[in-house]
């Protein structure tokens, strides 16, 4: 655990990997849905590679996760095993979920990937139940629930802190604020000037805090203090991480809505050159960065590889898990 | 009404209230990871509103928990407690509360054994109370046990004896899957033999409650007690009526369903809830798939009205089933082709 250290050029080294990880991902998977050799749902989280990765570092495995449709970034920081990814993805008998949950149902949780939910909004209620049960348990695990700045203006998001709040969980609500749901720019569609100013709302048990999760130190430094202060017991942390989607909100969505000029001054802080750079200048050189990204690229071809090689479910499976018991299938 | 108690060793008598109480409490003493949630059920609070968590939080401490007005949050901590292992028991005060937490059961507790390919699982039991006659209308008597019943993963439990009632429970809390058990308002306070402590009815199982040869109704919940009665005064005119409680509405339990009425030929399927799209066409389905050519007569279904539950006490009683109907339907059965 890397939380007690100061951000060491290794800690910022850690957060780039993870992060470089995520980005090779989600560069081949849209490189797949490009050249029609993968047909399937996907949102990207282009842009968001650096926050996710520098909470990761903070967590184990042991350590619960719930996030949603936009998550790829989210699960491979928690560690999910990248075969059992990718042969999600491609409805295969060795994914994941043996091909019956897919891109926006992924679960894992010999990783601690508990939850992937496509309706909006709705992870953070079953955060608080994960979270209760450690807290009964008396075990220090955190349950990190990631979602989107959209995701707040739902229901379930306030009765979800409410009740965390009071009854002091240890859950991290790690709000993902892109800027956009869907095609609606935040201002359209949030009231509050921040997100984490709602956590006011919820009295001194709930923490808000808004960081640039784009700059690997203060994610990493925030994502610290909101582990502690769940693994410790003193209660939830409402975390707004500032970020930027920058590719529309699913594969295919060129994104027209966004003006310009917004666009542009996002694509100039890219949070992915400028850590790289900020590695090299804490003294990695480039033939190290390019040896780690040969290294992920091999295991990413070999997840691959295993997914394209993997058979697809057996048609009997579409009669299992409905019920413990089989025999409770439906005629 | 009383249904008359049937011939049992047992002496003592109890309410469906304290048979439901009395499930908790077992439960919370056989295993450890029984924890409850809810509106107002810890007893700083009173016990719940209908006094079935009573005593419990002062035994069971802070395994059982008191909510805010959040349906939302309520089930969806169940999900999460189950996912890391628990067995949460959460209340919805009233069953037409329960449009509040849809999503979290329709698309999460029912689903996430399937979604995550079998990983996970949410063995969540959801107790709500509901039931139409206390002039509590339109969104405080609705049986909507149909909705879930129609999505794959849910189980939906209904009892019609207080015996039933605590075993039925005991059934949902240690089973691996969502249940939903619906406790009927109207009859409470109405009494039955003691259950056996411990005694655990398993789900999906249908019971027959009475054994004919001429009929098969087929029910649940407040209408079965109706049909006993009636069954009985039919008895005395020599028409032996077969009854059968279905107890778990999902899964169905099809094979008891067809065995009975292979025997006696005859169907009438009774329930609360609206006629329309209700459990009792599914019923009536799945005999005529099977058993078309055996049967002497059509399937009657005897059910409430297809409208939102009225206020005034007439329109309520011409709304809800009469148990005069499950009467004349049980005679229109008979009066079609040969009566043997
Ligand atoms: C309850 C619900 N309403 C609507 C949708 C359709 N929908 C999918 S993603 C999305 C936008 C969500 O935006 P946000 O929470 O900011 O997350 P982001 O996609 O930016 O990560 C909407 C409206 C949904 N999936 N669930």
């Amino acid at each position: 655990m890397t939380s007690k250290q100061d951000f060491s050029p290794a800690t910022l080294l850690a957060v780039y990997t993870l992060a470089l990880r995520i980005h090779l991902v989600d560069e081949r998977f849209r490189g797949l849905l490009r050249s029609g050799r993968l047909a399937a749902v996907y949102y990207s989280p282009r842009g968001q590679e650096i926050l996710a990765a520098a909470m990761g570092v903070h967590l184990n495995a042991r350590d619960y996760l719930v996030t949603t449709y936009r998550g790829i970034h989210d699960q491979l920081a928690k560690g999910i095993p990248l075969r059992s990814l990718f042969a999600e993805y491609y409805g295969k008998a060795t994914g994941a979920c043996k091909g019956k949950g897919g891109a926006m149902h992924i679960t894992h949780p010999a990783s601690g990937v508990m939850v992937t939910t496509g309706v909006v909004g709705s992870g953070l209620p079953i955060a608080n139940g994960l979270a209760w049960a450690s807290q009964l348990k008396g075990e220090d695990r955190v349950t990190l629930c990631c979602f989107g700045d959209g995701a707040s203006n739902i229901g379930a998001f306030h009765e979800a802190l409410n009740l965390a709040a009071l009854w002091k969980l240890p859950v991290i609500f790690l709000c993902q604020n892109n800027g956009y749901g869907e095609c609606t720019p935040y201002g359209k569609a949030t009231a509050s000037a921040r997100i984490s100013d709602r956590a006011a709302a919820y009295g001194p048990n709930m923490r808000g805090v808004t960081v640039d999760g784009n700059d690997p130190e203060a994610m990493w430094t925030a994502s610290a203090a909101a582990v502690a202060r769940a693994r410790s017991g003193e209660g939830p942390t409402l975390l707004e991480a500032k970020t930027f989607r920058f590719m529309g909100h699913y594969f295919g969505d060129p994104g027209a809505y966004i003006p310009k000029a917004e666009y542009d001054a996002a694509l100039a802080k890219d949070p992915m050159p400028a850590t790289r750079a900020a590695v090299l200048a804490s003294g990695v050189s480039e033939a190290e960065l390019e040896d780690l990204k040969k290294q992920i690229e091999a295991d990413i071809d070999d997840a691959l590889q295993f997914a394209l090689d993997s058979p697809v479910p057996d048609l009997d499976e579409i009669n299992r898990d409905i019920y413990a018991d089989p025999t409770g299938a439906p005629a | 009404m009383n249904a008359p108690t049937a011939a049992t060793t047992a002496t003592k008598t109890i309410s469906f209230t304290e048979a439901y109480s009395r499930a908790l409490h077992d439960a919370m003493e056989m295993d450890p990871r029984v924890i409850m949630l809810g509106e107002d059920i810890a007893d700083e609070e009173g016990g719940g509103v209908f006094k079935v968590t009573k005593g419990l939080s002062t035994k069971f401490g802070s395994r059982v928990r008191t909510t805010p007005i959040s349906e939302q949050a309520i089930v969806g901590a169940a999900v999460g407690a189950a996912l890391a292992g628990l067995r949460p028991v959460a209340e919805i005060m009233l069953m037409n509360f329960i449009t509040v937490p849809m999503d979290q059961i329709v698309n999460h507790a029912a689903k996430l054994r399937f979604m995550s390919g079998g990983q996970t699982h949410v063995p969540i039991t959801i107790r709500t109370r509901t039931g139409a006659g206390a002039g509590t209308a339109g969104q405080h008597s609705d049986m909507l046990e149909a909705w879930f019943a129609h999505v794959a993963g849910m189980k939906v439990v209904i009892p019609s004896s207080p015996a039933d009632a605590y075993g039925l429970l005991l059934g949902c809390i240690f089973d691996e899957d969502p249940c939903l058990f619906i406790e009927d308002a109207m009859t409470r306070t109405q009494t039955g033999p003691e259950p056996e402590k411990g005694r655990i009815i398993p789900l999906g199982q249908a019971n027959v409650a009475r054994e004919g040869t001429d009929v098969t109704v087929i029910g649940y919940g407040r209408p079965l007690r109706d049909t006993l009665v009636i069954a009985e005064k039919l008895a005395a005119e020599g028409i032996s009526v077969e009854v059968l409680d279905l107890r778990t509405v999902s899964p169905l339990d099809t094979d008891s369903i067809l065995k009975s009425v292979a025997k006696t030929q005859r169907a009438v399927v009774v329930h609360e809830a609206p006629r329309s799209f209700g459990a009792g066409a599914e019923v009536a389905a799945r005999i005529q798939e099977h058993l078309y050519s055996e049967l002497k007569a059509p399937v009657l279904r005897v059910a409430s009205r297809d409208v939102t539950v009225p206020f005034a006490k007439v329109l309520e009683q011409e709304y809800l089933y009469k148990p005069s109907a499950i009467e004349a339907s049980i005679r229109q059965t008979l009066n079609g082709k040969g009566r043997r």
